[in-house]
């Protein structure tokens, strides 16, 4: 999709009449485009009943849960301090937040900085879910032009999408107030902080709804929403590791905001109306374009294309290469700079450590060089972002299966074998492809920072040592496309599962199986530790099993299935 | 030794769950002929074609395709046919050039020639991204897709919903010349005068069961021709006639159905009345669907908008005497052995030659 004309549209009689009847007094305009909203919302809030429930259960469940757990294993205030040191290390800034009260580090303090990117993180992309959803998925598939052909108003589904978010969020901050609160934390920082997890929701799902105008498919205009999530996380990230306590840069994510509000050490309410001033800014600006657009129809308009195919387009394995084209340069792209971004952090990842006697303390413990622990911690993040993308890219098959497609392919002489074979194969070479990107950004910004040409190798492996463990990902994934394809979204789990072993199994003291049931928990942390020739074949034969597997599995069942 | 058909079903069952959509049904399509696939919505005609196509495995009966195994030799088999299916859904970010080239070429390569004249016949602009057609131009590359293969049979499943009636016409006339070049065309439809245009034989199913196979000849002759007569004497004498149905008479003009058997009889009778007047219309396919589609079985979901209230509740009402014919008919086609009835009376009763009396 090469969107790239603005379409503005010409002045219609209609409008004229709409602005002359704006500009009246009582005018009835003001209500029309919103009409039914409030029908609309409680139709949506039906339909996302469960969805919703499960999503504001877990969140506030993995927070409540969170608080007893860490209660637990860090008992004492030696115990937590010898915490705060991790979290005062570059890797720990980074996935976490700016750091306050790791002076005295309190159980608040810690669930506040620990635990709030990932919540911020989850409720974003719940909202921006929501948002999409009853937005652009409806126009897509033909559900809004009923409601709008009934007596509903033109913007009511925005409205409706917009405050379906709010609910959701809202009740999310209030489970998690009451879970913090009756675990014993002060309920006003409770407050706050669950508030700024929720606002920071809001936030992303007013970028969706903006989103949503621009982009024709409901699939773009999530990616794109994401996309500006995945960058207020890394300058939120950054910004912190540059200037301890939050920089500049930090200050302008929608992350940073809900974060700086230090709640259980020094309460601070006011960049909060940062959110909500953005939360109105990015409202207005979906309504706006919204006036400027048919149903259906995006701001950007695509070109026509070519009247027949270019020779590469000849098979499935093709195709599906050209359908995920535009994601996976956009997915390469993002990796390159998030690799870039981590590789750059080198040099100050050395000073900080320099100038800091307690973190050169924790590192001469581990026995690892300091940045051979920090790029190993960082390019475990790679690692998870490619099992992700080959999540999404395999279950594209499913959606395509879904939408009568795969019907079409294996009425023509294509073997089921060579079909998912393709579409695994074509989403293991672009996970690759992915690495390979962070790899090269890390490792070219390591040099760059750091003047050692040496480290462009040593960070491509430290990468690509991932793959095996991302393969193992994409065979599970695989398998339940191929032979349980209800239960495909499933697939989901262990990505989520690797993420919060990966990040939360350390803080949290999760058993070493529990570990080891993420194929990430098996990869050695190269560089800090020797690449394990073994136990990466392992991880490629159980990867193999698990495609025989799904292939054997599609071969058997019906499609549509 | 003879090539064996294109398409042979028996007692094809399927289930989804707990929903029984094929139940024993049966259909046959020859080499080179056009044959019709009618039934009600949720009849099964879908089903049955993704079963055909080695989509969807069947729970029982036996299925050949092409003289092969649907199942176990699809890809084999899939060379030599080419698909359209009910619910068109294509690549939206592909133009609708790219998609014919596409699949022309997961069949191994497609007639460049042939490929124009189709999307010329069509009136198909192939530079449009398929998210931006019509309904009925998504179809059309589908369309074009399938005929510009050089195959044996054509499975199609309602290939002109969403065509206007122009492009009908050219479809049409594309299913001739496919025909005329020896191709099979299995046809699912529910435009009664396409079917009746195109096919050689029809197979009517209805609750995934076949009630009634044969050539459209033939179907004909088991059904009512309407008379319209004005006599000098007065007709009511005939109400009583065998084979005489829903007789109405309006002082000297009778309207009324006679069963194909009766006809040279009640004629006979009529010209003795002295014949003033007298209009036959012969039974067309909508009467004979009707008749098949209205005298549904008892199955909840089986419910069609597309049929009138009125249509449907008349007739229900017929159908009370249409057990005499379906009776008459079942023995009719054991001696013609052009055309089968494998369908219940609507009380379930197994139709026996005894029901004649
Ligand atoms: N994947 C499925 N799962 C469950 N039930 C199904 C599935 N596919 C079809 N059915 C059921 O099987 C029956 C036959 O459906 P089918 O699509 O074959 O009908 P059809 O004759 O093609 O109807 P139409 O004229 O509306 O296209 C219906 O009752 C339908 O609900
Ligand atoms: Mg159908």
């Amino acid at each position: 999709m090469v969107p790239t004309v603005i379409r503005s549209r010409p002045s219609t009689s209609a409008d004229v009449n709409r602005r002359a009847m704006t500009a009246a007094p009582l005018s009835p305009d003001r209500s029309v485009p919103f009409t039914r909203a409030g029908t609309l919302l409680r139709f949506a809030a039906r339909r996302d009943r469960r969805r919703l429930v499960i999503w504001v259960l877990a969140l506030a469940g993995i927070t409540v849960y969170a608080t007893t757990a860490l209660g637990a294993v860090y008992p004492t205030a030696a115990d937590r301090q010898a915490r705060a040191a991790v979290m005062q290390t570059p890797a720990g800034i980074l996935f976490s937040g700016p750091g306050y009260g790791t002076r005295d580090y309190t159980l608040g303090a810690m669930i506040a900085n620990e635990l709030g990117l990932s919540v911020m993180i989850a409720i974003a992309i719940m909202s921006i879910q929501t948002v999409v959803r009853h937005t652009r998925a409806e126009e897509e598939d033909g559900g809004a032009e009923l409601l709008l052909a009934g007596s509903v108003g033109r913007r009511a589904p925005l409205v409706t999408a917009l405050g379906l978010t709010a609910l959701a969020d809202v009740a999310v901050a209030v489970v998690v107030t009451a879970g913090l609160a009756g675990a014993g934390l002060a309920l006003v920082d409770s407050a706050a902080l669950a508030l700024g997890w929720a606002l920071t929701g809001v936030v992303f799902g007013g970028v969706a709804a903006v989103t949503a105008q621009l982009f024709e498919q409901a699939r773009g205009a999530t990616g794109a929403a994401l996309a500006v999530l995945g960058v207020a996380v890394v300058a939120r990230g950054v910004g912190d590791v540059l200037r301890p306590g939050g920089g500049p840069l930090s200050w302008l994510s929608p992350i940073a905001w809900a974060q700086q509000t230090r709640p259980y050490v020094d309460l601070r309410w006011t960049p909060l109306l940062l959110s909500v001033a953005l939360i109105a800014v990015l409202v207005a600006a979906a309504h706006r374009l919204s006036r400027h657009r048919d149903l259906g129809a995006g701001l950007l308009v695509p070109r026509r294309g070519p009247a027949t195919a270019s020779p590469l387009l000849a098979g499935p394995a093709s195709l599906l290469a050209r359908l995920q084209r535009d994601t996976v340069i956009g997915w390469t792209i993002a990796l390159f700079i998030l690799g870039a971004t981590f590789g750059s952090l080198t040099d100050a990842v050395i000073s900080m450590v320099a100038n800091n006697r307690q973190l050169a303390r924790v590192f001469a413990l581990t026995g690892a060089s300091i940045t051979d622990s920090f790029t190993a911690a960082v390019t475990v993040e790679l690692g998870l972002c490619a099992a992700a993308f080959a999540v999404a890219s395999i279950l594209r098959v499913r959606s395509e299966e879904s939408a009568g497609r795969v019907e079409l392919m294996l009425a023509a002489p294509v073997h089921r074998r060579r079909l998912l074979g393709s579409g695994v194969a074509v989403t293991a070479s672009a996970s690759v492809l992915l690495l390979v990107a962070a790899g090269l950004g890390e490792g070219f910004a390591a040099a760059a920072v750091s003047g050692d040409a040496g480290l462009v190798g040593r960070y491509l492996v430290a990468t690509l040592v991932h793959v095996p463990a991302v393969l193992v990902i994409l065979g599970v994934a695989a398998l339940l496309v191929g032979a349980v394809p209800r239960f495909a979204p499933l697939a989901w789990l262990v990505v989520v599962w690797a993420l919060v072993a990966g990040m939360f199994g350390q803080l949290l003291g999760l058993p070493g199986w529990a570990l080891k049931l993420s194929p990430f928990g098996w990869t050695p942390k190269v560089p800090a530790e020797h690449v394990n020739v073994l136990v990466q074949a392992g991880l490629v034969v159980v990867a193999a099993l698990l495609i025989a597997a799904a292939l054997a599995g599609f071969r058997a069942r019906d499609v549509p299935a | 030794m003879t090539t064996p058909s294109a398409v042979e079903i028996r007692g094809l069952t399927k289930s989804f769950g707990d929903v029984r959509a094929l139940d024993g049904l049966d259909l046959s399509v020859a080499r080179g002929e056009v044959a019709g696939f009618l039934g009600p919505n949720g009849a099964g005609k879908s089903t049955t074609i993704r079963v055909l196509l080695g989509l969807l495995r069947a729970d029982g009966g036996t299925v050949r395709l092409l003289g092969g195994d649907p199942w176990a030799d699809a890809v084999e088999l899939h060379r030599r046919l080419a698909y359209v299916p009910g619910e068109v859904t294509l690549w939206p970010t592909l133009t609708g050039g790219e998609v014919i080239d596409l699949l022309g070429r997961l069949h191994g390569g497609l007639d460049a020639a042939r490929r124009a004249v189709l999307l010329e016949r069509f009136e198909l602009d192939p530079t449009k991204k398929v998210r931006t057609y019509s309904k009925g131009n998504r179809q059309k590359v589908a369309l074009v897709a399938a005929l510009a293969a050089d195959v044996e049979l054509l499975v199609l499943d309602e290939p002109t919903a969403g065509l206007d009636p122009l492009m009908e016409e050219v479809f049409t006339e594309c299913i001739r010349e496919a025909k005329a070049a020896g191709t099979a065309v299995l046809l699912s439809s529910h435009i009664l005068a396409e079917v009746e245009k195109l096919c050689d034989t029809v197979t009517i199913i209805r609750n995934g069961r076949t009630v009634e196979a044969g050539t459209l000849e033939s179907m004909r002759h088991l059904t009512r021709t309407t008379v319209t007569a004005v006599t000098s004497a007065d007709p009511a004498v005939l109400a009583g006639l065998p084979g005489v149905h829903d007789f109405a008479a309006d002082g000297h003009r009778a309207t009324f159905l006679v069963d194909a058997e009766a006809l040279a009889a009640v004629t006979g009778r009529l010209s003795s009345l002295g014949l003033t007047s007298l209009v036959c219309a012969p039974p067309s396919l909508e009467q004979l669907f009707l008749q098949h589609y209205g005298d549904r079985l008892p199955a909840p979901e089986q419910v069609d908008p597309g049929l009138p209230r009125g249509d449907h509740t008349s007739r229900m009402r017929r159908t009370r005497g249409d057990h005499g014919l379906m009776a008459t008919s079942s023995s009719h086609s054991s001696s013609s052995g052009q055309s089968q009835r494998a369908g219940d009376g609507p009380d379930g009763d197994p139709i026996t030659p005894e029901h004649v009396g």
